[in-house]
């Protein structure tokens, strides 16, 4: 009986595996595989055309951290705006959705915030684009109310990016802050009341601490898509507003240079994982 | 006696001052709840209604209104722009093509990705192998690493395959088309599927599966007759979610496409990135109300599979 049991086990195992084998070889030969050839390309030199050539060279990650300090500099400073901006305006909206009273309701509060979210990433770029021009409703209306006489320049600058990525990645902060607050027992705040504490202090004392682990995922679901932006910048900011991402793209297409391409991605890629890894200390104590 | 009363009067006038502070704060809180939700819907909405409104526009112009026109719709719909008269900007024959394109992309990652996923799913949840941790971990990795670095590694990979391919037959040349968009797009949707598929799994109770095996069902039969019914509205919302993100996606697309097989996205950003035709408006709205449907379908299943559990 023990020796067919353990046949069993077995034979589950073994189904368990080729069960998984089709999606572990996709994964290794297309998303592993190349990873792993960015990251030998950016040691090499740059050759004919912008392509990768020997002799083995740490030259592109100087250049990195060199010529293009800058603008690694600028990403993160835009990335740590956007997430910060979004937390302001995303945890009381997520407070605000949370806290309706039927369920009917709170769905249609949700859906609301999800439906902008659906759309095509470009076409609501583009929309951001149509209303920051120099053309656009926002320069037409403060020149029809006397307010400017000459177009502002709007687009085509870092502030007009930071809209952008705010606009494309709110609801990624509000949706787990919501999950947070939704599990949230708000009697813990009417114990805090009885214990003396005001407002402020249940608040920093009580619901900001517990609702700490929606605040801190909703802040990688944000910083981590804005830090390797590509689409925004491009349509957004011009030559003022470059990220990391326009960087690599630029390397890519035409004959730029691979392997610095490769190096900044390397880059960027770290960057990420260092993201995670605080997410990871830090956020995840819950489960 | 009198003396009590004052120090109780300085006491109660000492804490009326905090009490009053406490109001203001409760009455600016409340006001920011309600100023704040206001403003993010506006911000959220405002430049989808803009939109919209202005793909009704007479006028080329974004900002100004002209008066009311459906003709933007009609260009689309009756292809007269493309004739080549002076004002074709826009060409609808090359706007269905890349729809089609985007579709068959869309459609064959979905399928793959469906299938694999829900077997990575499965064997994850129900499976013991050495290596699952690694492969869990393998996993999450396409939905966190940045689509540019996603982009360029598969570019860069494929390269070298071809480069590859050429010098073993020089007959034998492999450009990037239908077969690298597609493989591009299941590496990243497989991760969607197996989270959603997954997280339906760990819901149902294996009990059922348990049952029908000692009532003398085969692995296979289990699995066809008993889990993939539960599962199902779990599988169609992971390939819903895929589907959409396929559909939606640029970065990875824009370079590992090749000629002829340029997407929908590819062919709006084309239009933003040269010429930007009045119709992109209408484009949009329309583009809007497609995936409108989509979400809405994707919402109504997932509420109905929550409803049967």
């Amino acid at each position: 009986m023990a020796a067919v049991e353990r046949r069993k086990r077995r034979g589950e195992k073994q189904s368990g595996f080729l069960l998984a084998l089709p999606a572990l070889l996709w994964l290794t030969v297309f998303f592993l595989l190349p990873v792993f050839i960015v990251l030998i390309v950016s040691f090499m030199s740059r050759g004919r055309g912008g392509l990768a050539e020997m002799p083995f060279t740490l030259a592109n990650y100087e250049r990195v951290f060199d010529v293009f300090v800058i603008v690694i500099q600028n990403s993160l400073w835009i990335a740590l705006l956007t997430t910060i901006i979004c937390l302001v305006v995303g945890y009381p909206l997520a407070f605000f959705i949370s806290t309706r009273q039927s369920s009917r309701s709170r769905t249609f509060a949700l859906f609301m915030i999800m439906l902008p979210f659906w759309t095509n990433f470009l076409v609501r770029t583009y929309a951001i684009q149509s209303i920051l021009g120099r053309e656009g409703i926002l320069n037409t209306f403060f020149q029809s109310i006397g307010f400017i006489i000459e177009p502002l320049r709007l687009l085509n600058t870092p502030e007009a990016v930071l809209i952008g990525l705010v606009y494309g990645f709110l609801p990624f902060m509000v949706l787990p802050i919501y999950a947070s607050v939704e599990r949230f027992d708000f009697r813990f705040v009417e114990a805090a009341h009885d214990l003396g504490a005001n407002d402020i202090r249940a608040f920093l004392r009580v619901v900001f601490p517990l609702t700490l682990p929606g605040v801190i995922a909703g802040c990688i679901l944000v910083f981590i898509p804005a830090i390797g932006a590509f689409v925004t910048p491009d349509l957004l900011g011009g030559t003022k507003g470059i990220m990391i991402g326009n960087l690599i793209q630029q390397q890519f297409r035409g004959s730029g240079n691979q392997p610095l391409g490769s190096a900044l991605s390397i880059v960027l890629m770290a960057m990420v994982m260092l993201a995670l890894l605080i997410y990871i200390r830090f956020g995840d104590q819950e489960g | 006696m009198a003396g009590q009363t004052l120090a109780q009067h300085g006491k109660i006038r000492y804490n009326q001052g905090a009490i009053r502070r406490d109001m203001w704060v409760r009455k600016i809180g409340k006001f920011g709840l309600l100023f704040n939700p206001v403003v993010a819907y506006f911000f959220l909405w405002a430049p989808i209604l803009v939109l919209i409104i202005f793909s009704f526009n007479a006028g080329e112009s974004v900002s100004t209104w002209e008066g009311f026109t459906l003709k933007w719709y009609g260009n689309i719909l009756a292809n007269t722009l493309a004739a080549g008269t002076e004002a074709a900007r826009f060409s609808t024959e090359l706007m269905l093509s890349s729809v089609k394109n985007s579709l068959i992309v869309s459609i064959s990652a979905t399928t793959i990705s469906t299938i694999i996923g829900t077997m990575v799913a499965l064997s994850l949840e129900r499976g013991h192998f050495p290596g699952k941790k690694f492969l869990d971990a393998v996993l999450y990795l396409p939905v966190i690493i940045p689509e540019i670095t996603q982009g360029i590694s598969l570019a860069l990979f494929f390269k070298v395959i071809f480069d590859w391919f050429s010098l073993q037959s020089p007959d034998l040349r492999p450009t990037s088309g239908f077969g690298t968009i597609i493989i591009a797009h299941v590496a990243f949707s497989v991760s969607y599927v197996t989270i959603v598929v997954r997280a339906r799994l760990s819901d149902m109770n294996p009990r059922y599966e348990e049952a029908a095996r000692d009532l003398g069902a085969n692995e296979w039969r289990t699995f066809w007759r008993v889990t993939f019914p539960l599962i199902l509205p779990g599988v169609l919302a992971g390939a819903l979610l895929a589907f959409t993100i396929s559909l939606d996606d640029f970065v990875v697309t824009f370079f590992n496409s090749g000629v002829g097989t340029t997407t929908l996205p590819i062919f709006v950003y084309g239009l933003l990135k040269t010429r930007v035709p009045p119709e992109i408006n209408a484009i949009s709205t329309l583009m809007l109300i497609a995936s409108t449907i989509l979400v809405g379908s994707s919402l109504i299943l997932q509420g109905r599979g929550a409803d049967k559990q």
